[in-house]
């Protein structure tokens, strides 16, 4: 492989399998994430507790971070190898969450060297968990019109005002949250704290969704402290940190690992099952064969645009454009699978709740409703639309949002 | 855009300047206006042809320079984005590959030399009704002589030889037969488009046969097929580019039409759609490079997805560009008409989505 530097695959390989035997506990599996979101908030077992704990240490749940700040790292070759180390022996990566997909990142780009020496290790052990406070009430698509206050306080910040859709905000332990530090300006007034959550002036209250599950939150300030040295980049300067971190939040949320909540079977799979086959060996119906073969073509498309756009960003040394495209595209094509699995399961594809159904079912259900916020969160459809206009096809620009 | 090789970069950038210089779109509507017999400029396909486009895929042995597809994609790309008219696809790239992977060493020293400096003109004659149905041959060859009729022939009127498909013994077989042969009659077709087509009827033409039988048209066709998808690409990526430039400068209601956010998600949709289009019809090209075991499956994705979104794009580029866009005197029909063509050729959308799920057992 061009990119791993001249050290020895095999060798690494080796290593990391003859760790993973040696570490990860037998019972755990196959099992998911107890961080992924059905699990969340229960009591972590000690065999979940421990496997955290190694993988934590050796850095390799956040394999190409630096070392120095508790990362692993590896080139992306040697990361390559761990992840497929993991996936061979049945193993999940118990380091992840917020701090992972979209703080880290940020902070390493933008972060002091302190801040980074503070924050960054704990993300990599997976001891701290992290909320985004960005949304408000009055701050959804147009997120720069956000008002919650931050005032100066002489040795501290004091932070009045609401966020709103804070994901795992019940969990989390530390929020990385943009807010008003000037009135008279937009975007030129907006800066970008961290503080604990674990303190008087904060208070979370879970909001009940469609799905019937309640993974975000509303979230109140009153009078909350942020410390000094937890401002990340100059005073008024958070906007530009705040896109960054939602490119990072963007390129996570295409959906493109196609999970369905179906059990992993593929749409194909439930059709022959629930539809069946007509004598020449087609979908029976013909009407729903043409429309999922066109999605499942699709989705072919948009992986082989993820593979050009990494490729392309190597080999070209800029970044492809094609990756502008990829949350709308990805986020359709999911929610289009959402509803051919209901359809699909037809009445079975109804049950809420029992025994008259299958999980897959359930879950098919629960997953459709959960799914149509794939198209709001992390930027609309509509708005990603609207950047797509102007920073690639170079539209004039009407709502200066972004 | 995929990553290329030095060689690569250098052959696309010489058919961009070539096809800018040379063959903009105002040579293809000269073309049209001039009503050339055979459907494109012979002149500017001898220039094609000195430059070596027509041997892209075949050996060096047989006067190629084995390039292979991507890099003949790279070349239809450009071509396509002026809808320059030529006989590559039928003769230096179905043509050529049926020959290259059917061919005997006498027949491949016949042809493929003649092919590749564009002295001769093949063509692929396997549909014989309206729709693209290559497993429905009626055509039949006996005691050597090929007998039935093929419709929709491109290049049918410029071609010295055909491949044509036709049963010996119930068996899909691929044969060559020369044009002038006796047993050949040819009618030019006048289509939408104003490219080379021909229905032709063999009644008894001396018949030569190809190696590989239903497996080797499948093939030929599969690299027809990613080829004319590269060239729609190409057509496709302009006819948005024209249809931007055009949002960003004509003035309605004191602004720029480009915005209106009504036009700009459009916009959007067009330029994601063309993005995943591009991927599909690389990763085509590639595969076949490649031989990969998936090639009939991402070849029929990449016909597929390019000609769902060629359609659209170019259907757009008429709405956008309002009552401009319908007169003869704009290109954009130019755009539209050739979409029609190229997503009928070797199979549309609905062939290609219902091959694809075939391959996937559904």
């Amino acid at each position: 492989m061009a990119d791993f530097g001249g050290t020895d695959v095999e060798a690494f390989r080796k290593e990391v399998r003859e760790w993973v035997a040696a570490n990860f506990p037998a019972d755990l599996k196959g099992k998911p994430n107890p961080m992924a979101r059905e699990e969340r908030g229960s009591t972590p077992t000690p065999d979940q507790e421990a496997w955290r704990k190694a993988v934590g240490a050796k850095g390799w749940g956040t394999p190409t971070w630096p070392k120095e700040y508790g990362g692993g790292g590896l080139s992306p070759a040697e990361a390559r190898v761990v992840q497929g180390e993991f996936a061979r022996a049945g193993a999940y990566n118990p380091i992840g969450g917020m701090g992972v997909m979209m703080f880290g990142p940020t902070l390493l780009e933008y972060g002091t060297d302190a801040q980074k020496q503070e924050h960054i290790p704990p993300i990599c052990r997976g001891e701290i968990a992290w909320c985004q406070g960005f949304s408000e009430p009055g701050a959804g698509s147009d997120l720069a019109a956000l008002q919650t206050k931050c005032e100066d306080k002489g040795d501290h910040y004091e932070i009045n005002g609401s966020k709103i859709w804070t994901s795992g905000a019940q969990w989390a332990d530390w929020c990385f949250c943009l807010v008003r530090t000037d009135t008279k300006k937009k975007h030129e007034g907006i800066s970008f704290v961290l503080f604990t959550m674990h303190q008087p002036g904060v208070e979370v209250r879970p909001i009940p969704l469609i799905a019937g599950s309640s993974p975000f939150c509303e979230t109140f300030f009153t009078n909350a402290r942020a410390e000094k040295k937890d401002l990340v980049g100059p005073l008024n300067g958070g906007w530009t940190i705040g896109k960054r971190l939602l490119q990072h939040e963007r390129s996570g949320l295409t959906g493109a690992g196609g999970g369905l909540g179906s059990g992993g079977k593929s749409l194909e799979t439930l059709a022959k099952e629930y539809v069946g086959l007509d004598e020449e060996g087609r979908i029976a119906d013909h009407d729903l064969r043409t429309r999922l073969v066109t999605n499942v073509m699709n989705m072919r498309a948009f992986q082989q645009t993820a593979v050009r756009a990494m490729v392309e960003a190597k080999g070209n040394a800029s970044p492809s454009t094609a990756t502008s495209i990829m949350k709308n595209a990805g986020t359709q094509l999911i929610q289009e699978r959402h509803e051919m699995a209901l359809e699909i399961m037809g009445h079975q594809g109804l049950g809420w709740e029992g025994d008259d159904f299958k999980k897959d079912e359930l879950e098919a259900v629960r997953g459709w409703l959960f799914g149509k916020a794939f198209t709001i969160f992390g930027g609309s459809q509509e708005v990603q639309s609207n950047i797509v206009s102007k920073r690639i096809l170079g539209l004039p620009d009407l709502t200066q949002a972004h | 855009m995929a990553v290329l090789t030095e060689e690569q970069s250098m052959l696309r950038d010489a058919a961009k300047s070539w096809v800018q210089e040379k063959s903009p779109v105002t040579a293809f509507r000269k073309m049209r206006d001039s009503g050339a017999e055979l459907g494109y400029d012979v002149a500017a396909w001898n220039e094609m042809a000195e430059m070596g486009w027509a041997g892209v895929i075949i050996p060096e042995e047989f006067g190629g320079s084995n390039f292979g597809y991507l890099s003949l994609g790279l070349v239809l790309e450009e071509l396509g984005r002026t809808l320059t008219a030529s006989p590559l696809i039928a003769s230096g790239l179905a043509g050529a590959s049926a020959l290259i992977l059917g061919g005997s060493d006498a027949q491949k020293s016949e042809w493929l030399p003649k092919i590749a400096d564009g002295s001769a003109v093949a063509a692929l004659a396997v549909d014989e009704g309206p729709h693209h149905r290559p497993e429905k041959v009626e055509a039949t060859v006996s005691g050597g002589k090929l007998t039935g009729k093929k419709s929709f022939v491109i290049e049918g009127m410029a071609a010295n030889v055909f491949v044509v498909s036709a049963k010996e013994g119930g068996k899909v077989e691929l044969y060559l037969v020369k044009a002038d042969d006796a047993g050949v009659k040819r009618t030019k077709l006048s289509l939408a488009d104003s490219r080379g087509a021909a229905n032709v009827e063999f009644n008894g033409a001396a018949a030569e046969k190809l190696n590989g039988g239903a497996e080797l048209l499948d093939k030929v066709l599969d690299r027809a097929r990613a080829g004319l998808a590269a060239e729609m690409l190409g057509a496709a990526t302009q006819a948005f580019e024209i249809t931007l430039d055009y949002l960003k400068t004509r003035v309605q209601f004191g602004q720029v039409i480009g915005s209106f956010q009504a036009l700009q998600h459009r916009a959007a949709k067009m330029f994601t759609e063309l993005e995943l289009a591009r991927s599909a019809v690389e990763a085509a090209l590639t595969a076949i490079d490649n031989d990969a075991p998936d090639v009939a499956e991402l070849v029929s994705l990449s016909k597929a997805k390019m000609g769902d979104t060629f359609h659209l794009v170019s259907n757009e580029m008429v709405q956008m560009h309002g009552g401009i866009g319908m007169t003869d005197a704009h290109d954009a029909g130019f755009y539209l008409k050739r979409a029609r063509a190229a997503e009928a050729a070797f199979g549309n959308q609905a062939f290609h989505r219902d091959r694809y799920a075939k391959i996937q057992g559904y």
